[in-house]
C-alpha cells in the first residue's frame, strides 16, 4: 500500500498558520510596540527621555479614556460614532459653566459635574435610541453626532469659549501628584478600574454574552437592554471625561475637539483585538493599542515627519489591523 | 471481486495538534447503495466526511475512487472526483432565487451575461431528477429549510455526482418533510449515486440503509448489513449493551405549578395546558404546530393577545425571560447555537451566563471567578460532559456536549418548572439517556417538566400525560394507557374540525 499524503506536506502549512496565529493572538501588538520603541530611540535618542515618555502618557490619555469606551460598546456588537461630538459639546459646556462660575475650587468640581452629567444623558439617548427603536447603532449615533456637533455650535456661536478659572486647568491639566499628572493618574486608574468592571463583574461579563449572542443572553436571562444601555452611558461618560481634561488643557472651550477620536478610538479597539462584531475584547490590549498609536504619533513628530504624512501612515496601520483580525478568524 | 468499490477508505488516521480525531478506520462505499454513518458525537464521523470531501487531508492513509488512490488538494478536487456533500449548516443565499442558488457557482453565461433561460431550464431539470417540485423564481429565503435543503441536494448533484454525503439532513425537518426526503435519497440511490448518510435518526436508518459503518472514539467498529437490528447498533455506538434509553419512575403528581388558559397569538388559538409538581408533560406535534410557541410564549420569547399563564399560583401579567427564570422557570432553546450558547466564548460563561447571582458566584457585586468555574465544573462532571475543559469555547464542543452546557442552567438556580424544546435533536445516543435521566430525575423531586418534541417514541418514553398539537390548538390529551404513537400520530393528522 501507497501511502499517498507525505506528512511533510500536511504539517508545514498547518504549523506555520498556528504560529501566524499565535503572534497575532498574542505576541503581535506588544512586539511591534517594543520594536517601535527601540527604533525610535535609536534612530532619535530624544524619544527616550523622560520628558518626552511622560509626554506620549500626557497625549495618549485623551484616546485612552475614549477608546476604553469605545471597546465596552464594540463588545456589546455596538458602535459609537458620536464620540468625537460628545467631546466637543461637552468642552462647550463646560467651558460655559465654568467661565460663568465664581472661580473658586468649587467651580472645578462644578465643570467636572455637567461634563459628566452631560456624558450620561448623551450614553441614554444613544442607549434607548439602539435598545427601544432597534435603531442600528451605526445609524443612531451617526445622527446623534451631528445633533450633538450642531449643539455645541449653536452653544459656543462658533467661536471658542474663553474666560475658564485658572483654577481649572491648574487642577485637571498641569498638576501632578507624586510627579505624575493628574490627567496620567486618572487615565490608570479609570483603566484599572473598568478592566476589572469587564473581566469581574456580572454586568461586564453580561456584554461579551449579549455582544457574542444575543439571542442566548436574553434567553438565559439577561437584560439585553439594559446592558446596552449601560455600554453606551459608559462610553458616553468616558468621552466627556476626556472632552473635560482636553478642555482643562486647551484652556476653552471648542466646539471643534474630538473629531479625530471617533477614527482613532476604533482603531485602538481593534489594534488592541477587539471585534468589530461582538464579545470578544480585553482591556489591556486596548490600552497596548492606544500606546502604539501614541507612540507612533509621537515619534513621528520627533522625526519631523509631516502631519500629512503621518495621517496616512495611521490609516494604513487601522487596515492593517483589521485585516490581522480577519486573518486570525481564518487562521 | 471483480469490480473495485467506488470508494474505498484504507487505514485513514487524523489526528490534529496531537489529538487523534480518527484511527486506522477502513471501510469501503459501493456504487449505488445507501451507507449510513453511525456513532455517538466525537466519534470521528465529521472528521471523515470532511476528508472524504477534500477539507482535511488525512494524517495518514489513503483513499480510493473507483481504484485509484486520490489525494485531493481541497473541496474542488472532491468535487471534480464527483463526491458532493450537504452539510447540516445550508449554504444558501437567502436574497437569491431557487434557481439562482441551484446553480449558485457555475451561473450559466451567455456573452459575459448570466443566461437566465438556460439557469431555469438547468434548475427545474435537476429538481425533476429529484422528483421535487419548488417554484424555481421564489426567493430561497422565503422557503421552508426542507425546501432549502432540496436545493442544496440539487446543487451538488449538478454534474457527475457519484457519491453525496449527507450531513444529518433531517435533523430541522418534521416528520413529513423528512419522509419525503428519504424517499429522494432513496431515488437517487436506485439512479446509482453512492449515498454516505450520517444521521442520529434509527429509524431512518432501519428504513432506507444498505448496510451501516459505525464509528467510536475515532475508530471503524464494524459495517452491518440490512435488515439492522437497533439494539445491536446503539451496543456498537456506545460500547456497552443498550438498556432502556428511557427511565420513567412512578411517581404521583402533586399540585398545579404552570396553568395556561385561553392563550392566543400569531400562532397559538385557545391553548391550555397544566403542569403538575412531580410529572413530565410531553407536547407532540408536527412542525409549526405552535408547540415551541407555546413554551415560549410561556417563557416570555413569544407574544401573546389573551389568556393567563399562572405559576404556582401566581398570575403573570407580562412573562420576561429574566423574570421567569427569577420565578422558577427554566426554557431550555431547541437550538442551542442560536439561542443557547455564545459560541465565541469559553463554554462555562455560557453555563453560567445570565445565573450568576442566583447561583451566588458573587460577592458585593463582584464574581468570584474560581467559585464559577468550580461550579461549573461540578455540574458539568454531574451530567457527564467531555471534554472537561471548561475553558474552551463553546463552538469547539458536540452538539450533546452543548446540550448538556444549556442544561446546565436549571442546576444553578432554585427552579420548579423546566420547559424543554427539543431537548435530544441532533445528539448521540449517550447524551440522549443522560438527558432523559435528568427530566425523569427533575420530576422525581417534584418539579414540573414539559418536553415539547417532534419525535414521537421520545414523547412516549418521557412523558405522564401528553398534549398533542394541530394548527395552534390543542388536538388532544392523552394520558395513561392511550399515549400510544397511533392514538397521538391520528390526532396529528384528523381534518380540521368543520
Amino acid at each position: 500500500m501507497t501511502t499517498t499524503l507525505s506528512p511533510e506536506r500536511t504539517v508545514t502549512p498547518a504549523t506555520a498558520r498556528r504560529s501566524l496565529q499565535f503572534i497575532l493572538t498574542t505576541g503581535l501588538l506588544p512586539a511591534l510596540l517594543i520594536l517601535m520603541c527601540v527604533v525610535f530611540a535609536i534612530v532619535e535618542p530624544r524619544f527616550v527621555d523622560g520628558s518626552n515618555l511622560l509626554n506620549v502618557a500626557r497625549q495618549s490619555v485623551f484616546l485612552l479614556l475614549i477608546a476604553m469606551g469605545q471597546m465596552i460598546v464594540l463588545i456589546n456588537a455596538q458602535l459609537d460614532l458620536s464620540v468625537g461630538a460628545t467631546v466637543a459639546l461637552t468642552s462647550v459646556v463646560v467651558a460655559s459653566v465654568t467661565a460663568a462660575s465664581s472661580g473658586g475650587p468649587e467651580s472645578v468640581l462644578l465643570g467636572l459635574g455637567a461634563g459628566l452629567l452631560l456624558g450620561v444623558v448623551i450614553g441614554l439617548v444613544n442607549g434607548c435610541i439602539v435598545a427601544f427603536w432597534k435603531v442600528p447603532s451605526f445609524m443612531a449615533t451617526l445622527g446623534s453626532t451631528s445633533v450633538l456637533t450642531g449643539l455645541a455650535l449653536i452653544i459656543s456661536k462658533g467661536a471658542p469659549i474663553i474666560g475658564l478659572p485658572m483654577i481649572f486647568s491648574d487642577a485637571l491639566a498641569t498638576s501632578s501628584v507624586l510627579g505624575i499628572p493628574v490627567p496620567v493618574l486618572l487615565g490608570v486608574v479609570i483603566a484599572i478600574g473598568m478592566g476589572i468592571f469587564m473581566s469581574r463583574t456580572v454586568p461586564g461579563r453580561n456584554m461579551y454574552a449579549v455582544g457574542g449572542n444575543r439571542a442566548a443572553a436574553l434567553v438565559a436571562g439577561i437584560n439585553v437592554r439594559k446592558t446596552v444601555i449601560l455600554a453606551f452611558v459608559l462610553c458616553s461618560v468616558l468621552a466627556s471625561l476626556a472632552g473635560i481634561l482636553l478642555t482643562a488643557r486647551v484652556g476653552s472651550g471648542e466646539a471643534s475637539l474630538g473629531a479625530s477620536f471617533v477614527m482613532l478610538s476604533i482603531a485602538a479597539a481593534v489594534l488592541g483585538g477587539t471585534s468589530l462584531f461582538g464579545g470578544e475584547g480585553v482591556l489591556w490590549r486596548v490600552v497596548l493599542g492606544v500606546l502604539f498609536l501614541g507612540v507612533l504619533s509621537n515619534g513621528m513628530n520627533l522625526l519631523h515627519v509631516s502631519s500629512y504624512i503621518q495621517e496616512l501612515v495611521i490609516g494604513m496601520v487601522l487596515i492593517a489591523a483589521v485585516a490581522a483580525e480577519r486573518l486570525k478568524r481564518v487562521a | 471481486m471483480t469490480a473495485n468499490p467506488l470508494v474505498a477508505i484504507r487505514n485513514v488516521s487524523k489526528k490534529f495538534a496531537g489529538v487523534t480525531a480518527l484511527s486506522d478506520v477502513s471501510f469501503e462505499i459501493k456504487r449505488g447503495e445507501i451507507h449510513a454513518l453511525m456513532g455517538e458525537n466525537g466519534a470521528g464521523k465529521s472528521t471523515l466526511i470532511k476528508i472524504l470531501c477534500g477539507v482535511h487531508k488525512a494524517t495518514r492513509g489513503s483513499i480510493a475512487l473507483d481504484g485509484a488512490e486520490i489525494v485531493f488538494d481541497g473541496p474542488q478536487d472532491a468535487e471534480k472526483g464527483g463526491i458532493r456533500t450537504v452539510f447540516q449548516e445550508l449554504n444558501i443565499v437567502p436574497q437569491l432565487s431557487v434557481a439562482e442558488n441551484i446553480s449558485l457557482g457555475s451561473l450559466p453565461l451567455k456573452s459575459g451575461l448570466v443566461d437566465r433561460k438556460k439557469m431555469l431550464e438547468r434548475a427545474a431539470d435537476a429538481l425533476s431528477g429529484l422528483g421535487a417540485d419548488l417554484p424555481l423564481e421564489a426567493r430561497a429565503g422565503d422557503l421552508p429549510r426542507s425546501s432549502q435543503q432540496l436545493i442544496e441536494i440539487a446543487r451538488a448533484l449538478m454534474g457527475e455526482a457519484r457519491l453525496l454525503i449527507l450531513d444529518e439532513p433531517t435533523a430541522s425537518l418534521g416528520e413529513n418533510e423528512s419522509r419525503q426526503l428519504l424517499s429522494i435519497v432513496t431515488g437517487l440511490a436506485r439512479r446509482g449515486v453512492a449515498i454516505l448518510y450520517v444521521t442520529h435518526r434509527m429509524h431512518e436508518v432501519e428504513a432506507i440503509a444498505d448496510r451501516v459503518s459505525v464509528l467510536r472514539d475515532g475508530k471503524f467498529i464494524e459495517t452491518l448489513n440490512a435488515p439492522m437490528d437497533e439494539a445491536i447498533i446503539v451496543e456498537r455506538m456506545i460500547g456497552r449493551p443498550a438498556s432502556s434509553l428511557y427511565q420513567h419512575s412512578r411517581r404521583e403528581p402533586g399540585r398545579e405549578l404552570l396553568v395556561v388558559s385561553g392563550l392566543g397569538s400569531a400562532t397559538l388559538r385557545d391553548v391550555s395546558m397544566t403542569v403538575r409538581a412531580g410529572e413530565v408533560v410531553g407536547v407532540a406535534g408536527l412542525l409549526g404546530c405552535g408547540k415551541s410557541d407555546l413554551a415560549r410564549a410561556c417563557f416570555g420569547l413569544h407574544p401573546v393577545q389573551d389568556g393567563g399563564i399562572k405559576l404556582d399560583g401566581e398570575q403573570i401579567a407580562r412573562p420576561s425571560p429574566a423574570g421567569m427564570l427569577e420565578r422558577g422557570l427554566v426554557y431550555y432553546p431547541s437550538d442551542r447555537r442560536t439561542e443557547g450558547l455564545v459560541l465565541g466564548r469559553p463554554l462555562f460563561e455560557s453555563m453560567t451566563m445570565g445565573s450568576h447571582r442566583p447561583a451566588r458566584i458573587t460577592r458585593k457585586g463582584f464574581l468570584r471567578t474560581q467559585k464559577e468555574y468550580e461550579l461549573a465544573h461540578s455540574i458539568a462532571e454531574e451530567l457527564d460532559l467531555r471534554p472537561m475543559q471548561l475553558d474552551r469555547t463553546s463552538g469547539k464542543f458536540s452538539g450533546g456536549n452543548q446540550q448538556k452546557a444549556v442544561l446546565a442552567r436549571g442546576r444553578m438556580r432554585t427552579a420548579k418548572v423546566h420547559l424543554f424544546d427539543e431537548p435530544t435533536v441532533g445528539i448521540d445516543v449517550g447524551a440522549k439517556a443522560d438527558v432523559y435521566r435528568l427530566i425523569d430525575n427533575y420530576a422525581d423531586a417534584g418539579h414540573g417538566v414539559v418536553v415539547i418534541s417532534s419525535d414521537l417514541t421520545e414523547i412516549i418514553g418521557v412523558s405522564d400525560r401528553v398534549y398533542v398539537m394541530r394548527e395552534g390548538r390543542i388536538a388532544a390529551h392523552l394520558t395513561g394507557a392511550d399515549i400510544t404513537e397511533e392514538n397521538i400520530a391520528r390526532s396529528f393528522f384528523a381534518a380540521a374540525p368543520a
